[in-house]
């Protein structure tokens, strides 16, 4: 419909005049009508935004309500870790992950240590399997964007069980 | 939104003719005309085309891939020839790609693809093409549209008549241009009538993994073989070749090869030949050939020496093989859909020479024969001729179908595509080429099921259509739209090299099988790393190896010290990235070779042999994040005597 709008209003300009200003008279038009049918950004993290907000790093920072955006919608921890799981997860992330990220201390990307004190389990898969998109509109990731100098956390496309895996390693680095 | 981009044509024509007093009425139309036709080659941003072609470099050596009907540029394959910007050819992994039998070749001439066929139709599995100088067939896998295996071709030269595939892609075939001694020996030229031959080779693919293996060689009069084309459907399990220069003249062929009326074209029956074989037929000839295959296990190719070929005399094996006179040394020998029409373009001629297949068997069973060349049946001419086409044109090359029956075929000297209908043989439509067309391809054109729709036709000269670029101007394509009775021009676009021939195929078939990246876990080359805490400098005499990973945006290790002038150090750089479209690239200053340009998953490997003493950069080349400006190192390199010790870091780690 919007297209068709812009469509018709381009037919009329051309129709109405035949100069050379026609194009430029023509772009700003189409400019106006876009912006004006522009849907306000919908930002899931409004909640977030205003935790995250202050002097504190984004990576100090704690939000245990965000749930960030990705597929994990839902994740509950068992309270006993998996031992199992911690092993398979220490050697995805010791292939996978430490170019960027130390165990231990910041390094390229942030540290892991203790990270379920500062998010929630479904923010941490999230930012495993949907970083492009969470830089992008999570606000706390977008923070953690720019307090890591725009270094883009890799998708390194893990399956949801070696990212979970990785998640029950976490629990131990502590 | 089809109804309304219609209704904007139509407002916008009417707004020219009515509101624009300066232009002629007269241009205005063509305006609208060259709108509607620009919509039918439009693809906006962000879609996709509806067809891959796949474009022969020629002397570049090298395959394009062109997106259809856009005409866009994607990738040019590196096949035949190095290529810098990929290091095919000059890292490590690739270089044994380009041995043969005289050592490292580094260009080629590619000229015929064609894509590989299961029941006669296109499956998109793989593309092959062949090297016209060096006799060699490539073949190109679609899932990372990279040349993955070639084969060297003995006893062969000029290898034109290539490389044409089987119904089942159970063979590849690769035909000999020249006619040489078979084997090579010290001869005088003069003595060529009789004594050359031409080699027909059958290379089987394998059904599962298409690894090619040359099953046999056809050892033929020492005529030329210019093209072939694989019988389908009914024909399935002939070959048909188009032989010139049946005179076996050795000097100014122009003249000396153009003295007969008819040449021929060789029918061939393989299925008959490979049963022979198969019972222990043919004879073990001591040869020489390159067999090379890359792997995407260990990203490294491999080139074997093979010193035995079996060959195969025509006359040993009884109605294996005939040839059916064909006018005026032709060029294509196209075989109709349905399998019934081989068409022979003689290139001198202005007729077309539609052979029949059933009358072809009908003539063998009666022996309607007319002498014979070497021992070789020749078919009496009126007895397999199933048609003519009365083209008015002049100089056919090549010939290929739509689904509908009609056929299209080239004229070079006459410039000219012309429609025709097949078995009334009728002329239905011509269109012009600007200049001088050679061949032409229809998406599936060469299959029993064509795509139609469009025709490209591959034009050798160009003069006046682009802006000029000096005296060498650029070969190009154009395209036309067949789907109507009536050909409509559509689009010229530049070509890389001179393509010679092309293959087409739906973008459907092939783009859901496009591999992304490479899983870093399958990664099985020898000097890989799988993270960061792997990496290591080794030194063994002068020889450095240096396991070097690289992830956005840094490579491990970054600062290397201990090197020394005269060390030849290799660089086996992994890249971590596990995502699509995250390559890195790096490069030493000094290195007397290419950058690497390496996939996710992938490993690849340079060489530098630092001369000069000093602390020398190094830096990625392929532009991959907000901090690739970033992404660099250093290495310390110091006086073939010192003693500074091999060291090797990232951020003091």
């Amino acid at each position: 419909m919007v297209k068709k709008v812009i469509g018709f209003i381009a037919i009329l300009l051309l129709l109405a005049s035949c100069g050379g200003e026609k194009s430029k008279t023509d772009a700003p038009e189409r400019t106006t009508e876009q912006k004006e049918v522009q849907k306000p950004k919908k930002n899931e993290d409004l909640k977030t935004e205003e935790i995250a907000s202050g002097d504190v790093p984004a990576s100090e920072k704690i939000d245990l309500k965000s749930k960030g955006i990705g597929p994990i919608k839902s994740l509950k921890l068992d309270d006993e870790i998996n031992q199992e799981m911690v092993t398979k997860g220490a050697e995805v992330f010791k292939l996978m992950c430490t170019a960027c990220h130390r165990a231990n201390k910041r390094f390229v990307g942030p540290s892991p240590q203790n990270i379920l004190e500062r998010r929630t389990p479904e923010w941490v898969m999230n930012m495993m399997l949907n970083p492009e998109e969470m830089v992008k509109k999570d606000a706390l990731a977008k923070e953690l964007l720019i307090e890591f100098n725009g270094s883009p956390m890799a998708n390194q496309n893990l399956t949801e069980e070696d990212a979970r895996a990785i998640l029950e390693y976490f629990r131990t680095l502590k | 939104m089809k109804t309304l981009i219609k209704f904007m044509t139509l407002a916008i024509s009417i707004g020219l003719f009515f509101s624009c007093g300066n232009g002629t009425s007269n241009t205005s139309n063509q305006g609208a005309l060259s709108a509607n036709v620009a919509e039918k080659v439009y693809v906006a941003p962000g879609e996709h085309d509806e067809f891959y072609a796949f474009i022969s470099g020629g002397f570049s050596g090298q395959l394009s891939v062109y997106g259809l009907p856009s005409g866009r540029l994607f990738k040019v394959i590196p096949v035949f020839s190095q290529d810098a910007e990929k290091a095919w050819g000059y890292n490590e992994e690739t270089k044994p790609m380009l041995n043969t039998s005289h050592g490292f070749v580094p260009w080629d001439d590619s000229h015929h693809p064609d894509i590989s066929q299961t029941n006669g139709e296109l499956d998109g599995r793989w593309v092959f093409i062949n090297g016209n100088n060096t006799p060699r067939i490539a073949k190109i896998d679609l899932t990372t549209f990279e040349t993955t295996e070639i084969i060297e071709v003995p006893n062969s030269a000029g290898n034109h008549s290539s490389s044409f595939v089987t119904e089942n892609t159970e063979y590849v075939v690769a035909g000999t241009r020249f006619s040489v001694p078979v084997p090579q020996v010290d001869m005088p030229i003069s003595e060529y009538k009789g004594k050359f031959k031409g080699a027909l080779s059958f290379i089987s693919v394998d059904p599962e993994d298409g690894r090619m293996d040359l099953k046999f060689q056809i050892i033929m009069p020492g005529f030329n073989y210019d093209l072939s084309h694989p019988g389908r459907g009914k024909s399935h399990g002939w070959m048909f070749f188009s032989t010139y220069n049946t005179e076996e003249a050795s000097t100014l062929l122009e003249v000396n090869a153009s003295q007969n009326d008819k040449d021929f074209i060789a029918a061939v029956n393989w299925k008959k030949i490979e049963a022979y074989v198969n019972n222990g037929g043919g004879k073990k000839m001591a040869t020489n050939y390159a067999h090379n295959v890359y792997s995407d296990e260990t990203h490294t190719a491999t080139s074997t020496m093979k010193k035995e070929v079996l060959v195969v005399d025509p006359t040993e094996v009884p109605d294996a093989v005939y040839l059916l006179p064909t006018p005026k040394s032709p060029h294509g020998c196209d075989v109709s859909p349905d399998g019934e029409y081989i068409i022979g373009s003689g290139k001198l001629s202005a007729d077309l020479t539609a052979h029949s297949f059933t009358k072809m068997l009908d003539a063998i069973e009666n022996k309607k024969f007319d002498g014979d060349a070497y021992g070789i049946p020749i078919i009496n001419y009126e007895d397999v001729v199933g048609g003519t086409v009365k083209s008015g044109g002049l100089g056919p090359l090549h010939t290929e179908f739509d689904a509908e029956g009609n056929a299209y075929t080239t004229f070079f000297i006459s410039s000219e595509v012309v429609k025709w209908k097949l078995g009334t043989w009728e002329v239905i439509d011509r269109k012009p080429c600007y200049y001088s067309v050679g061949h032409l391809m229809i998406p599936g054109g060469n299959s029993r099921k064509p795509f139609g729709k469009y025709v490209v036709a591959m034009n050798k000269i160009t003069k006046d259509r682009y802006l000029p670029t000096g005296p060498e101007v650029t070969q190009s394509a154009q395209l036309y739209d067949i789907s109507g009775d009536k050909m409509e021009l559509l689009l010229d676009f530049p070509t890389v090299g001179e393509p010679h021939y092309a293959a087409g195929i739906a973008a459907d078939i092939v783009k859901k099988n496009s591999k992304k990246f490479f899983k870093l876990t399958d990664n099985k080359h020898p000097y890989s790393v799988k993270s960061e805490a792997e990496t290591k400098v080794t030194r063994n005499g002068n020889e450095v190896h240096i396991y070097m990973t690289t992830i956005r945006s840094h490579f491990a290790p970054d600062n290397i010290e201990g090197i020394k002038v005269g060390d030849k150090v290799y660089f086996h750089v992994t890249n971590l990235e596990q995502d699509y479209d995250v390559p890195h690239g790096i490069s030493m200053i000094g290195a007397n070779t290419s950058e690497v340009l390496i996939m996710p998953g992938q490993t690849e490997s340079f060489v530098w042999e630092p001369k000069q003493v000093g602390v020398w950069p190094f830096y990625c080349t392929d532009f991959c994040s907000a901090l690739h400006q970033e992404m660099q190192g250093y290495i310390r390199v110091s006086p073939r005597n010192s003693n500074v010790q091999l060291s090797w870091s990232l951020d003091g780690e």
